[in-house]
């Protein structure tokens, strides 16, 4: 099938077989691997990309059920060097280790913080639960997020730049 | 943004500005041209005879290239083990299954979609037999998972495995005269410590590229241990492992499941050889609960018998553990592991028997701590219930059986060596730091109020860096791998020509971010920007020879490694920066990205300057090499000791049965740190896949093997919104059997909490008459344990 998507500004397309999942469109067609599989089923989030604003698998969407619509990668999210203020925080607040679960969980934030610029931790946490880390315990990611949202208010806050950890 | 940094500083990763913004290369990741896909037919019965394959179906399938059976394969051998005993495994189904999910035979296609299609067009004929899961039953033997080998491996009992090789005491004096007293108390407890999938939420994946013209493969692999995977892969096809090269990109996450030499890595080098194409393979999340390892899986008896002042006059362990249907890398070496910290921080007598026992279950082998959250569970549980029988706090009660700083160091009851502790110190830091009276009190304050509140307690003690040479001597080396290597550390430092600096090491991360923590060594011996140090690693050729990441022991021997190379460097370059300021060696001194002279500042020279000088020899002094590089192999004299406490308060709902953890604190002991944000992460990570285990986790199978759990829907990882943030302290007690005084942190975390939490949910509810809940404690668990009790 034919079909048409604007993937982080760039205008894509082509003939797509109609059974293919999003998350190998953008993998495969388009090469962009920044958004993992870790799961299959929708549960993990390591393939989480913003389809017309709000966060959707793309492990459960279909390729063709995209067409027309505007998607955002983590491949899109920094402005040339310029990182986005969550990929900032987590790089602060070490809010990554293996570094697999990342960008899913960096585009979760960014809907959560674009909704609510303030989130307590409670709900940072209730924001990103349908993303899965195995190796942070999600403290740091927590924190991370936090951090973003501060500098997303103008503030200055502190992380490993400042010697500051956990 | 600089990042330089002395040692101990707190750094941002290096690795970080590839992986948030997306550019991280995994090995899925990766395209080759004209590579093609696989996948696998898989067994739906746990045991069965299999009658018949019939691939044509499949083998017309447009877009397939070939459907390979035991028959293609065979010749290749076993799928090899360090420690083979045990059944070893086919590289695909031989006749027979053994467990459910086990691979029948392997389709390679265009893509993955085809091959998947495909696979489901193979046609398998199975005649079914009978299968033992329960552990028991598998330990009464009266169905054997391999026909005419008894289910029972062997039995670990601490000591007779070391005999002739250590000359050991007899390990569990007067234990059974203790018993006997009338003035002693004997508390035992059966628990099942449950099997659990390790769930690195990267799946394996795999991609072969054999090079026909030049009979060498190049074999990406989402691996802990290349040089192993290049040892075996070599032995499989007969070529020496120099003619392979297995590269670990980046690794997202290993918890020892992908500390595995697996039929996949075999299997794709041969597809790859005989299509003359690249072959991939990358695991479902599904297939990750039969083509992995499981973790964990004891069923096992603990008993303390003690005084009512609370001494402990003996510890007695017995439990079976549970194999799965064939051995892999270390699987029965894992309960061993658990048996060399089996008596924790305690100077007690033991009696240890660890049956190794096979099942018609996917294979297990490390995950997390791998044995040791074992033994520290069934341990640290029944020390609990001591404390509870006897009416003594578990804090007084842990402190009275505590090896003390002055003994050390120590000889364990299995005849190991600790070098260094300090256990009660480490439990007053923590005591102290949270408050532990007020603590009791606001607990019995809510219990009075009807909340059912409970404060758990454990301590610890983990060996991990391995480890001594001599251990290769008792199995633990690569050599059924065809790499007679030790448990060896190594690293090599070199100062490149434009005094930038390059460090490869013969370990690897898969998160534990040795990137930045080894340019944080080097930059803090040479003086030279952590900017302008690159570390290297997970490459079979161009890695030195090492063993890969493993029981928190990359730090501990290849940091050693390297921080020894650094050293090396540093003199020579000393002498050379002398040579060029007309200055001793000894006067010289290094930093700001170059070297000076001692009372001379303005006599400097750039470490460009100074690698300039080393790459042309005749600027040198008079008979010395040019170069300017060392690579140092390390052995160390002993494993490390690693030692902590962890404390967590809970509160159970009565309605309900649900868990809420409230609040949790570590205090843990590494020896010294070299990155404190990077060592506290490896400790929040440890700490939930703990918590994990407590609560949530649970492999389940059905008596006809199969797998109930084998997604995320079923196997429950812990959400944000399942823990809370961790409250983290460290004393520190470096460790003499390496100059940095490093221990290692990686499984810390997990051996220290499943035991802390479950202890905790049993006090909140001792009152009611419970003893013990099995893990994991969901709600309806616990709900049942305060109903039996009060009925």
């Amino acid at each position: 099938m034919e079909i048409s998507i604007s993937v982080n500004g760039t205008q894509t397309g082509g003939d797509v077989a109609p059974r293919t999942l999003l998350v190998h469109y953008l993998r495969d067609n388009l090469g962009l691997t920044g958004t993992h599989v870790g799961c299959d089923t929708g549960y993990c989030g390591a393939c989480t990309v913003i389809v017309d604003g709000r966060t959707v698998k793309s492990c459960t969407m279909l390729a063709v059920q995209a067409d027309g619509r505007s998607i955002e990668t983590i491949e899109g999210v920094a402005v040339g060097d310029e990182l986005h203020p969550v990929q900032e925080g987590f790089w602060e607040c070490h809010g990554l280790q293996c570094g697999f679960c990342t960008p899913g969980m960096i585009m979760s934030s960014i809907a959560l913080l674009d909704n609510n610029n303030d989130p307590s931790e409670a709900e940072v946490r209730h924001g990103i639960e349908g993303n899965l880390c195995r190796c942070t315990g999600y403290h740091n990611i927590v924190r991370s997020v936090q951090y973003a949202g501060a500098k997303m208010r103008g503030e200055d806050p502190q992380g490993a730049s400042q010697g500051v950890s956990s | 943004m600089s990042t330089t940094s002395v040692m101990g500083g707190i750094v941002r990763r290096k690795e970080d500005p590839s992986l948030i913004q997306g550019k991280g290369v995994y090995v899925d990741d990766i395209r080759r041209h004209g590579e093609l896909a696989s996948a696998f037919v898989r067994s739906p019965f746990a045991a069965a005879t299999i009658t018949s394959v019939d691939a044509s179906a499949a083998l017309a399938l447009p877009g397939v290239h070939a459907v390979y059976t035991i028959d293609d394969v065979r010749h290749l051998g076993l799928n090899p083990a360090q420690v083979a005993v045990g059944t070893l495994r086919p590289l695909l189904a031989d006749g027979t299954v053994h467990h459910v999910g086990q691979a029948v035979a392997m389709v390679v296609a265009d893509d993955r979609y085809i091959a998947q299609d495909a696979a489901d067009l193979v046609y398998v004929d199975y005649e079914p037999g009978d299968a033992v899961v329960d552990l028991k039953d598998a330990y009464a033997d009266t169905v054997q998972v391999h026909d005419g080998v008894s289910n029972t491996l062997l039995t670990w009992n601490g000591h007779a495995w070391w005999e002739g090789v250590i000359d050991l005491p007899d390990p569990s004096p007067g234990i059974q005269e203790a018993k006997e007293r009338d003035d002693t108390v004997v508390v035992s407890l059966e628990m099942v410590n449950q099997r659990l999938i390790p769930t690195a939420i990267e799946p394996r994946a795999v991609l072969a590229d054999w090079k026909s013209g030049y009979d060498s493969v190049e074999l990406w692999s989402s691996s802990q241990i290349p040089h192993a995977v290049a040892g075996a892969v070599g032995l499989a096809f007969g070529i020496g492992s120099n003619k392979v090269r297995v590269v670990a990109p980046e690794v997202g996450g290993g918890f020892g499941l992908k500390l595995n030499v697996y039929p996949d890595e075999i299997l794709v080098c041969f597809a790859s050889k005989v299509l003359g194409r690249p072959v991939r393979w990358t695991e479902t999340r599904r297939e990750a609960g039969f083509a992995s390892i499981q973790g964990r899986g004891w069923i096992g008896t603990s008993t303390i018998t003690g005084t009512r002042e609370g001494k402990i006059l003996g510890y007695e362990l017995d439990a079976i553990c549970d194999m799965g249907a064939y051995t892999h890398n270390f699987t029965v070496a894992i309960p061993l592991l658990g048996l060399f910290v089996a008596s924790g921080q305690y100077d007690i007598p033991t009696s240890y028997a660890l049956h190794c026992v096979v099942t018609n279950t996917p294979t297990t082998d490390a995950y997390r701590g791998a044995g040791r959250p074992e033994a520290a569970y069934y341990l640290e549980r029944i020390v609990d219930a001591f404390a509870r029988e006897i009416g003594m706090d578990p804090a007084d009660v842990r402190k009275a059986n505590y090896w003390k700083p002055d003994q050390f160091p120590v000889t364990t009851p299995i005849g190991l060596t600790m070098d260094t502790g300090n256990y009660e110190v480490n439990l007053d830091a923590l005591l102290e730091r949270v408050g532990y009276e007020d603590l009791k009190a606001k607990r019995d304050a809510a219990r009075a109020e009807g909340r059912l509140l409970g404060l758990g307690l454990s301590s610890y003690v983990e060996v991990c860096g391995f480890g001594p040479s001599a251990l290769a001597g008792l199995g633990f080396s690569w050599a059924g791998y065809g790499l007679p290597a030790a448990f060896n550390g190594s690293g090599v430092v070199r100062v490149q020509p434009d005094g930038t600096c390059t460090v490869t090491i013969g370990t690897g991360p898969s998160g534990q971010g040795h990137e930045t923590t080894w340019a944080q060594i080097v930059s803090d011996g040479l003086g030279i920007p952590m900017d302008n140090i690159e570390v290297h690693h997970g490459d079979s050729i161009d890695s030195p020879m090492g063993i890969g990441t493993f029981g928190s022991r990359s730090i501990a021997v290849d940091g050693t490694a390297s921080f020894e190379a650094t050293n090396r460097v540093k003199e020579k370059a000393a002498i050379i920066a002398g040579h060029l300021l007309e200055a001793a060696p000894e006067d010289v001194q290094f930093a700001d990205g170059g070297a000076s002279v001692a009372g001379s500042p303005d006599r400097t020279v750039s470490w460009a300057q100074i690698a300039e000088s080393a790459y042309q020899p005749h600027t040198l002094p008079e008979g010395m090499e040019g170069g300017l590089e060392s690579s140092v192999v390390f052995s160390p004299p002993n494993a490390t000791w690693p030692f902590g406490s962890h404390l967590a308060l809970v509160e159970v709902d009565p309605e309900t049965g649900d868990v809420d953890l409230l609040d949790y604190w570590a205090t843990d002991d590494c020896g010294n740190v070299i990155n404190p944000m990077i060592v506290d992460g490896q400790v929040h990570g440890g700490i939930a896949q703990g918590i994990a285990q407590a609560l949530f986790e649970e492999a389940i199978y059905d008596d006809m093997g199969n797998l109930l759990t084998a997604s995320l829907v079923d196997y429950p990882l812990p959400a944000a919104e399942n823990l809370p943030m961790f409250s983290l302290d460290r004393t520190v007690t470096p460790t003499d059997v390496n100059p940095l005084g490093v221990k290692g942190i990686g499984e810390a975390g997990t051996i220290g909490s499943a035991q802390t939490i479950v202890n905790a949910v049993v006090d909140a509810v001792s009152h009611l008459g419970v003893k013990h809940i099995d893990m994991p404690l969901r709600p309806k668990r616990v709900w049942q344990a305060i109903e039996d009790a009060r009925n």
